[in-house]
């Protein structure tokens, strides 16, 4: 169970984490029907972006559309506009965004509005025989991922999170549970010393959570064709470092709680709001300045910048050294706790 | 009747005397809905770039002066030739560099030609996406405007009007998925724990053997968490409504109605769950791993549904969380009535109604 669950998340949930827009649905409401009003609706059609998901002739309908999800943007296109673009060199036309996703709905609109601008290019053109340059020529570069594949970037950080999630709570689990359970005092009865026993215990979370790495990569490499261009011993020995830390983090909290119940609600809340402070799935530099100050600490958010780093930009020690160190500062910080906190006799 | 009442009220008494437990049940959704309400984005503000400018003119001057005044860039590095770049993104501060050539203003006198090359680190796609065409939008506008003598006939004037979300805020988009996410992952783990805690501890024995039918126990150990979620979901949209400034434009009691509903079949999942678990650890891994990774990334929470793969789609609508974040939506945003949302409360009810069905069966077979 340990070891299939999470690569069948890995697998499944990076196809399901993407922000790429595949097609817009736009619905059209034409109260024009000039030949001017159709090539301009022909322009959406033969977009790759779009999907016409409909006509009608008021927007009262198509705010319906709007309403029940049917369609993403409405566009209309006022009477007379054929007259107007012609006569009074002007013409209105309106856009209605469904916004509650708002950058969805920015995309939706800079997508619309280019190609009403390209349509209104080609018209003036065509009209006046003059062909109109820009004179600034921008040039675009995508490095690292010229396809603005998502996937290669939410792999690493998915995998970062099954190797988090296994540790933490296999860890906050596990001393409680003795506790709960009544073993603990057998233990405490025994001449291991309490630094001794908390390695014991230690051991075998991350020989699970380097497999799991390794797994995880493997799936990445051979599944996702993601080509690790860092070096593999580097991930490796951070992912020991970072490992140490959670579980150091976990036993903690389990040296911390008296019932199981208490242990994972705690792993549970810290777990999720490390989760998604930690710029996984949105990005870091859009948090407001309390936010990243909290991020000092998050081991998640160093983990992940780290892995992302190595995997996809293949940055060298030299690059990743102060996450690295903030790590190690960690791990020795959270076991110490731990230690200190367990007590034989209560 | 009677033992069940005295079975209600005991369950009652045995959740509030634990009051460590409370301080965290009820502090924690707390906490958390502040936090992300605030920290969960994806706007732009004040991303580091940084500059190769070749040509120090005039012309590139202002450029740099309205990419920096928009407020979506910071200036953090100037740098001084094409070299450094890989150096600047693998340290991975800096997610744009803009570059313009020699001589830019000259070119663009002489020639009418200038050029201006946008480099992002696209090892996050989505924020690349964003930068580059930020910057696009505002030195196309900065050319609009310089050359506005040139204005052509037959303009077109297309407007924009963002429905349901005037201001463009990205809370509307989460806080709805956060109040769900928290509904569910807290009702469902809260009655499965407390189930196969029962059980590990061997006091489930005497309760069985008690005179309640198996449904009446059920019913018992479930009615101190739907009040204790349903004071959570009040505590969240509270803060949803006067924090975040989220409108309820539909009817509030709808809204009461639907989050009761959604509470029930995640308690009813939560009991689904501990009748095949034997023990917490069992039940705490299966409400962890089979549900927070998906009811976060398949709900359409923070990654709309669309934009997944067909199969990927077909399967997010067996995620309950998915059709209470449309119907919270549809009130909240829209302002929508039940004949809309109909639909959607109708699969909630199937939900609750087939796992209320499934641990019943479940738990009679440990009965025999």
């Amino acid at each position: 169970m340990i070891f299939i669950l999470p690569v069948v998340q890995l697998l499944v949930l990076s196809f399901a984490a993407t922000f790429d827009i595949k097609s817009i649905r736009i619905h059209i409401v034409n109260q024009d029907h000039t030949s001017v009003s159709r090539t301009l609706i022909q322009k959406y059609q033969s977009s790759p972006f779009y999907k016409i998901s409909g006509y009608s002739e008021s927007y009262k309908e198509a705010e319906y559309q709007l309403r029940t999800n049917k369609t993403d943007v409405v566009l209309i296109i006022p009477k007379n506009f054929e007259k107007d673009i012609i006569k009074e060199n002007a013409a209105p036309l309106q856009f209605i965004v469904n916004a509650i996703n708002s950058s969805a709905a920015g995309i939706i609109q800079a997508y619309s509005f280019s190609i009403a601008m390209d349509f209104n290019k080609n018209f003036v053109e065509q009209k006046s025989g003059v062909t109109i340059t820009e004179p600034f020529n921008i040039n675009y570069s995508y490095w690292y991922n010229p396809e603005l594949n998502y996937k290669t970037y939410m792999v690493p950080g998915i995998l970062v999170l099954l190797v988090t999630i296994i540790s933490m709570f296999l860890s906050a689990m596990n001393v409680v549970k003795e506790k709960e359970i009544g073993t603990i005092e057998q233990i405490n009865v025994t001449p291991i010393s309490k630094f001794q026993f908390l390695l014991g215990k230690l051991l075998p979370f991350c020989f699970i959570a380097l497999f799991e790495l390794a797994l995880g990569l493997t799936v990445a490499r051979f599944v996702f064709n993601i080509h690790i261009l860092g070096s593999i011993p580097l991930i490796f020995g951070v992912t020991l470092v970072y490992v140490v830390a959670v579980i150091g983090l976990g036993l903690f909290i389990s040296t911390l709680t008296n019932t199981q119940q208490q242990a994972m609600f705690i792993a549970w809340f810290f777990m999720v709001v490390f989760i998604m402070m930690s710029g996984l799935f949105t990005p870091i530099d859009s948090m407001p300045n309390w936010a990243k100050n909290l991020n000092v600490i998050n081991p998640i958010a160093y983990f992940i910048k780290i892995i992302r780093m190595v995997i996809l930009k293949g940055s060298g020690f030299s690059e990743i050294s102060k996450e690295f160190y903030a790590l190690l500062i960690y791990a020795f910080c959270s076991m110490s706790f731990a230690v200190v906190r367990y007590r034989k006799k209560n | 009747m009677k033992a069940f009442i005295g079975f209600i009220i005991k369950e009652f008494r045995h959740i509030f005397r634990d009051y460590r437990t409370m301080v965290i049940l009820f502090g924690m959704p707390f906490v958390q809905i502040l936090i992300f309400g605030f920290a969960i984005t994806t706007d732009i503000k004040d991303a580091n770039i940084a500059i190769l400018d070749q040509s120090h003119d005039q012309e590139t001057r202002q450029i740099i002066q309205k990419l920096v005044s928009s407020g979506y860039f910071k200036l953090a590095s100037s740098i001084k030739n094409e070299n450094e770049i890989p150096e600047v993104f693998k340290q991975g501060n800096i997610k744009l560099v803009v570059i313009f050539e020699k001589n830019f203003a000259s070119n663009l006198e002489k020639d009418h030609k200038a050029n201006i090359q946008l480099l992002a680190d696209a090892s996050d796609p989505n924020t690349a996406k964003l930068l580059t065409s930020y910057a696009s939008n505002i030195i196309s506008d900065y050319q609009r405007e310089m050359y506005r003598e040139l204005r052509l006939p037959y303009q077109l004037n297309p407007e924009v009007k963002m429905l349901y979300n005037e201001e463009m805020k990205s809370v509307y988009m989460f806080v709805p998925g956060i109040i769900t996410i928290l509904l569910m992952l807290i009702s469902a783990m809260m009655t499965s724990i407390s189930i196969a805690r029962e059980k590990e501890l061997g006091t489930m024995e005497i309760l069985l053997a008690s005179p309640l039918k198996p449904l009446q126990i059920i019913i018992g150990k479930v009615i101190p968490y739907v009040f204790i979620s349903f004071m959570i979901a009040i505590i969240i949209l509270t803060l949803g409504v006067t924090v975040f400034g989220m409108p309820i434009i539909g009817s509030l009691a709808l809204l009461l109605t639907e989050s009761l509903l959604f509470i029930i079949m995640a308690l009813s999942l939560g009991i689904f769950i501990s009748t095949v678990s034997k023990t917490q650890q069992v039940a705490m891994m299966i409400s962890m791993f089979a549900l927070m990774l998906p009811t976060i990334l398949l709900s359409g929470f923070i990654f709309p549904i669309e934009n997944m793969p067909l199969p990927l789609q077909l399967f997010s609508n067996l995620m309950p969380p998915r059709w209470f974040i449309i119907i919270i939506k549809d009130i909240m945003l829209k302002g929508s009535g039940i004949e809309y949302i109909w639909k959607e409360t109708l699969i909630l009810v199937g939900f609750a109604v087939l796992f209320i069905f499934l641990s019943l069966k479940k738990f009679k077979i440990r009965l025999a």
